[in-house]
């Protein structure tokens, strides 16, 4: 199925979408990774609640360009899932968090979140880096970038149409289990011949 | 007239952002098997989208550029030094231009140089020949594809692989299979077979430059890279690892002789942002192929 959605998302829309669902995403997001995850999880800051209420976390160490004293994406594909995997349960219950963008998919204590808290994960596809930089339509803020520095902070982006498919529903299903399961019948076969 | 180091900028400038032609064609023919709905399907899309809009914008096919490895190859005589200055200065002024993003970081210190050079950063390897031209070749070589390559010993227990061709065929298709869509599926694996632990591993980053679709001069070999690209592709991970009928976009291998003692298999996965460039240097003029 192809949806179209606009962030901030319900839970009810939310908890609507099934793996393998195209989905296009538009409103504002906020990009995180290792750092940002390690603040949100240990001291749970309140600058970036607003943005993450019913909103999107995007797993993204961007390339930004400053041109005078605005930032602009050059190129902003996803970064792998799975080093998050021990926060981001509680990152998305703690902040109402709707949906998490990334790469490779993410384990049983994600999936316990997004199914407890209403959430899902969306996969962007890794090396797109060009076609989804054009879908950020411009910087509205930047958190802890001097701390942090570009690849960690949190940056608060407006994007529009931006590409992604949901490969872990609110329900249980995820399509890395299914993919990894089937895969494996052949590399069996194949293995053993 | 360009110097030198220009020229060493344009080479990194169209790796990052220019996808060469025979890597292109090969994602268009697996976007047009798949079938309509499906995520692979809209994966390859948005793939062939982005490698035309980095193209005609310029821009970073992928935001990870990857190490930036230069090949190097001289005349006999030739200096190396004025190759190292150029390569070093083109690696942070492509950063600065944000060709490439800062990838070399200090493991010890966790401070990332934030201009892509370092100790080895950009990599040299040079060789001489006996031809009367340079060849300079770069690989931007993705992290996250560089993290599932494997090197394994044969015999292999766990695999019930022994030392023969079909243990080695049995080494490709478990660190295809270990390496799902982690890598950026479809990947382009490339084996080193032979040599000790270092030279395994640069036997298959060599073959890097091969084209995609070539064939190999060695016929057993040949067909052994069939053979495994039609059986790693039944394995059904497709692009991402969202399933689909291409896994793999080909198979290179190489061989070279071993130690009586040692039998190394080494498998090097590239992304499917399969990033390499040549430039040549004949008579001081310069072109650049992929």
């Amino acid at each position: 199925m192809k949806v179209k959605l606009n962030i901030p998302i319900s839970e009810e829309e939310i908890r609507k979408l099934n793996v393998g669902d195209e989905v296009s995403l538009s409103g504002i997001m906020v990009t995180a990774r290792d750092m940002a995850h390690k603040l949100m999880h240990e001291e749970k800051p309140d600058f970036i609640r607003k943005y993450l209420e019913n909103g999107v976390i995007y797993h993204c160490g961007p390339v930004i360009k400053k041109e005078g004293d605005e930032y602009k994406f050059v190129a902003a594909g996803p970064t792998t899932s799975i080093r998050e995997e021990p926060y981001e349960s509680e990152v998305i219950c703690e902040y109402k968090v709707r949906g998490v963008i990334g790469k490779g998919g993410m384990k049983e204590r994600t999936m316990d979140g997004l199914k407890r808290c209403g959430a899902v994960y969306f996969h962007a596809v890794g090396g797109a880096g060009s076609l989804i930089a054009s879908r950020v339509k411009r910087v509205i803020d930047v958190f802890k970038l001097e701390e942090f520095g570009t690849p960690e902070a949190f940056w608060v982006i407006e994007v529009e149409d931006f590409p992604v498919i949901v490969t872990m529903d609110s329900k249980g299903n995820s399509l890395h289990t299914e993919i990894l399961e089937k895969s494996r019948k052949v590399y069996e076969e194949l293995i053993s011949e | 007239m360009m110097e030198l180091k220009e020229h060493f900028l344009e080479l990194i400038r169209q790796a990052s952002t220019d996808l060469p032609p025979d890597v292109e064609k090969r994602l268009r023919e697996a976007y047009e098997i798949e079938d309509e709905g499906t995520p692979a399907k809209a994966v390859f899309k948005t793939i062939l989208e982005d490698v035309e809009m980095a193209r005609e914008n310029s821009t970073p096919i992928c935001q990870d550029t990857g190490t930036v490895n230069y090949f190097i190859y001289l005349p006999d005589g030739e200096k190396q030094k004025p190759y190292i200055e150029s390569g070093i200065w083109a690696a942070r002024e492509a950063t600065r231009k944000y060709y490439l993003r800062p990838n070399a970081v200090d493991p010890v210190s966790g401070k990332n140089s934030g201009d892509n050079t370092g100790k080895n950063a950009p990599y040299f390897h040079f060789t001489t020949w006996d031809k009367d031209y340079v060849e300079v070749k770069l690989l931007l070589k993705g992290g996250g594809s560089e993290n599932v390559g494997i090197q394994y010993k044969l015999p292999d227990i766990n695999l019930n692989a022994g030392r023969d061709m079909k243990g080695v065929k049995k080494c490709v298709i478990d660190a295809v299979f270990k390496a799902q869509g982690y890598g950026c599926a479809p990947g382009t694996i490339s084996v080193g077979i032979g040599g000790d632990r270092t030279t395994s591993y640069m036997l298959a980053k060599k073959n890097l430059f091969r084209k995609i679709g070539s064939k190999n001069e060695n016929p057993i070999l040949d067909e052994m890279e069939r053979e495994l690209e039609e059986k790693l592709n039944a394995m059904g991970i497709g692009p991402m690892g969202f399933g689909g009928k291409t896994t793999v976009l080909d198979v290179f291998i190489d061989a070279q002789h071993r130690h009586p003692a040692t039998f190394y298999v080494s498998v090097v996965y590239n992304c499917w942002a399969y990033r390499r460039k040549t430039m040549i240097i004949k008579n001081g003029e310069v072109s650049y192929e992929s």
